[in-house]
């Protein structure tokens, strides 16, 4: 479990982290949703001890997280938005390097590189450099890199950004299949459809605070099933509605075109804070 | 475990880049030897001896220093800044003393190298040249000190710019004020004083030494050492707080 008790993280006078408190159970997948500078990453390297904490305390399966702790250490798998890979080195070698640094046996590390290779479905481009693979490909590597020592615990910062709609696709996919292996997961994202489609809770953080946490449908279903669209005097107005038949009738009324769809996050987010998640 | 993972990755990419780095480290070296060795000092003698023999452990000084400061400053810089790689040995359960021991033990065996493409050289010219067990650990701890400096460099300094101008402002005065190309008794006794607190100097001074006592000979090594003891320690203590 993961347990994050009144984390501040300032830098000088900037409060980036503001007394988050959060808990994550075992085999849950849990999405941080927000903006750019909302804190989603800081929050995730906190939790990889890559950045320290200015006040506060994480706790990881009940033990406080130190950068010194190797047990601790030992549990986590961190996938960065950036692919921190070695392009001098083949897939493979990024592997055994990997598996090696976690001081797994030779025969283990073999084995789980075969597995590993073959569920991200690089095992024909084993042996080609990391730095001659696509973004999607390399996204995999990534991930098949820091699932190589089993973790229990598996952060993605922002796993699926600047991957094209297909390799997206593809990637929640794969994620869908840790998912049902009960790995706990925090995800970061600014994708609302990734966090609908992959989360079993949601986060939805601001300003380095969280401002709303609930299941992706109790979420929607705070501000409504329904959003009525309509443009008038040079902006988009949208309302929210309990039901699609509310909805309608409020529609009857209004001049011009009007939109009915269903509530999605970034609609509870627009409401919560006033800005969009893409910003 | 981790000693060994670093020095197995650092063998993978010294493999995949064995020919550019040993006609890359073999360069300076041949133009030294060329535009120092023969060309200035053809002709030249320097206590008795012709000064292409007093040149070649300049040399070897010379670029076994930069081959360890800038494969390792380098290599740690780019890491920690641009590719992200360090944040992987960051979150792995390895000891950052334990890294910082890899890394800087794989910038020692590139420097060593570095200096054995050299004395390869010397036979291929056919240079008399002894080489002792004094010399090679003098070598060795030459390697440590500047691969040692390379990794602090690389750890504490947050750009590639500032590294060049690092390089600049510290290993290159080193490279020509150090004795390598010529005896320190040329130099201004105001200048000689500061130049004997380098490390550099050291090494040059220890591998061209023809002296048995053992005192004189215990000098260079130990400042050597030293040296290499202080860069170590400021490494692994920043390396430790690294973001």
């Amino acid at each position: 479990m993961i347990k994050i008790q009144n984390v501040t993280k300032e830098y000088g006078s900037i409060t980036v982290v503001d007394h988050l408190n959060l808990e994550i159970s075992h085999g849950e997948f849990f999405g941080l949703l927000g903006p750019n500078g909302a804190g989603k990453t800081t929050t995730v390297r906190m939790i990889s001890t890559l950045t320290p904490l200015t006040s506060g305390s994480i706790w990881i399966d009940g033990k406080n997280m130190d950068r010194n702790l190797s047990d601790v250490k030992i549990k986590i798998g961190v996938v960065p938005q950036y692919n921190n890979l070695e392009g001098e080195m083949t897939a493979w070698e990024n592997l055994e390097l990997h598996g090696r640094l976690y001081n797994m046996p030779k025969a283990i590390r073999r084995k789980r590189i075969a597995e590993l290779l073959e569920f991200t479905e690089l095992t024909e481009r084993a042996h080609d450099l990391a730095k001659k693979f696509s973004g999607g490909m390399k996204r995999k590597l990534m991930i098949a890199k820091n699932l190589m020592h089993n973790p229990t615990i598996l952060l993605l910062d922002e796993p699926t950004v600047g991957l094209d709609p297909v390799a997206r696709k593809k990637m929640w996919d794969l994620l869908k299949v840790l998912k049902t292996k009960g790995l706990t997961v925090l995800l970061t994202t600014h994708y609302i459809e990734e966090a609908e489609v992959l989360c079993d809770r949601v986060g939805l953080m601001n300003g380095g605070k969280l401002v709303e946490l609930d299941t992706p449908e109790k979420l929607k279903a705070k501000v409504g099933e329904c959003v009525l669209e309509y443009f008038t005097k040079g902006v988009t107005q949208s309302e929210f509605f309990a039901t699609r038949k509310d909805a309608l009738n409020r529609a009857a009324s209004i001049e011009g075109n009007v939109n009915i769809r269903s509530s999605n996050l970034e609609d509870v987010f627009i409401k919560l804070t006033n800005r969009s998640v893409n910003e | 475990m981790g000693f060994v993972s670093i020095l197995w990755q650092e063998y993978i990419l010294f493999k995949r880049k064995f020919w550019s780095i040993t006609i890359g480290s073999m360069i300076a070296p041949v133009l030294y030897l060329i535009a120092f060795g023969w060309g200035l000092g053809g002709g030249m003698r320097i206590n008795g001896k012709d000064y292409i023999n007093f040149v070649i452990p300049g040399i070897i000084a010379l670029s076994t220093m930069t081959v360890s400061f800038n494969t390792i400053g380098n290599s740690i810089n780019i890491s920690r800044i641009y590719d992200k790689t360090f944040e992987q040995f960051m979150v792995a359960p390895i000891n950052m003393f334990v890294y910082a021991a890899g890394k800087i033990f794989a910038g020692t065996l590139r420097g060593m190298y570095s200096g054995l493409l050299i004395l390869f050289l010397t036979l291929i010219f056919k240079i008399g040249m002894q080489i002792s067990a004094y010399f090679i650990l003098l070598m060795i701890l030459n390697c440590l000190v500047f691969s040692a400096m390379g990794f602090t460099a690389g750890i504490i300094i947050n750009s590639h710019a500032d590294m060049a101008k690092f390089s600049n402002f510290v290993i290159t005065p080193m490279a020509f004020l150090c004795g390598t190309f010529f005896p320190l008794e040329k130099m201004p006794e105001s200048l000689k004083v500061f130049i004997l607190l380098l490390p550099l100097t050291h090494t040059t001074l220890g591998l061209r030494s023809n002296s048995e006592d053992l005192v004189t000979l215990a000098v260079h090594p130990l400042i050597l050492f030293s040296n290499f003891l202080v860069f170590f320690l400021i490494g692994v203590r920043y390396c430790k707080k690294a973001e």
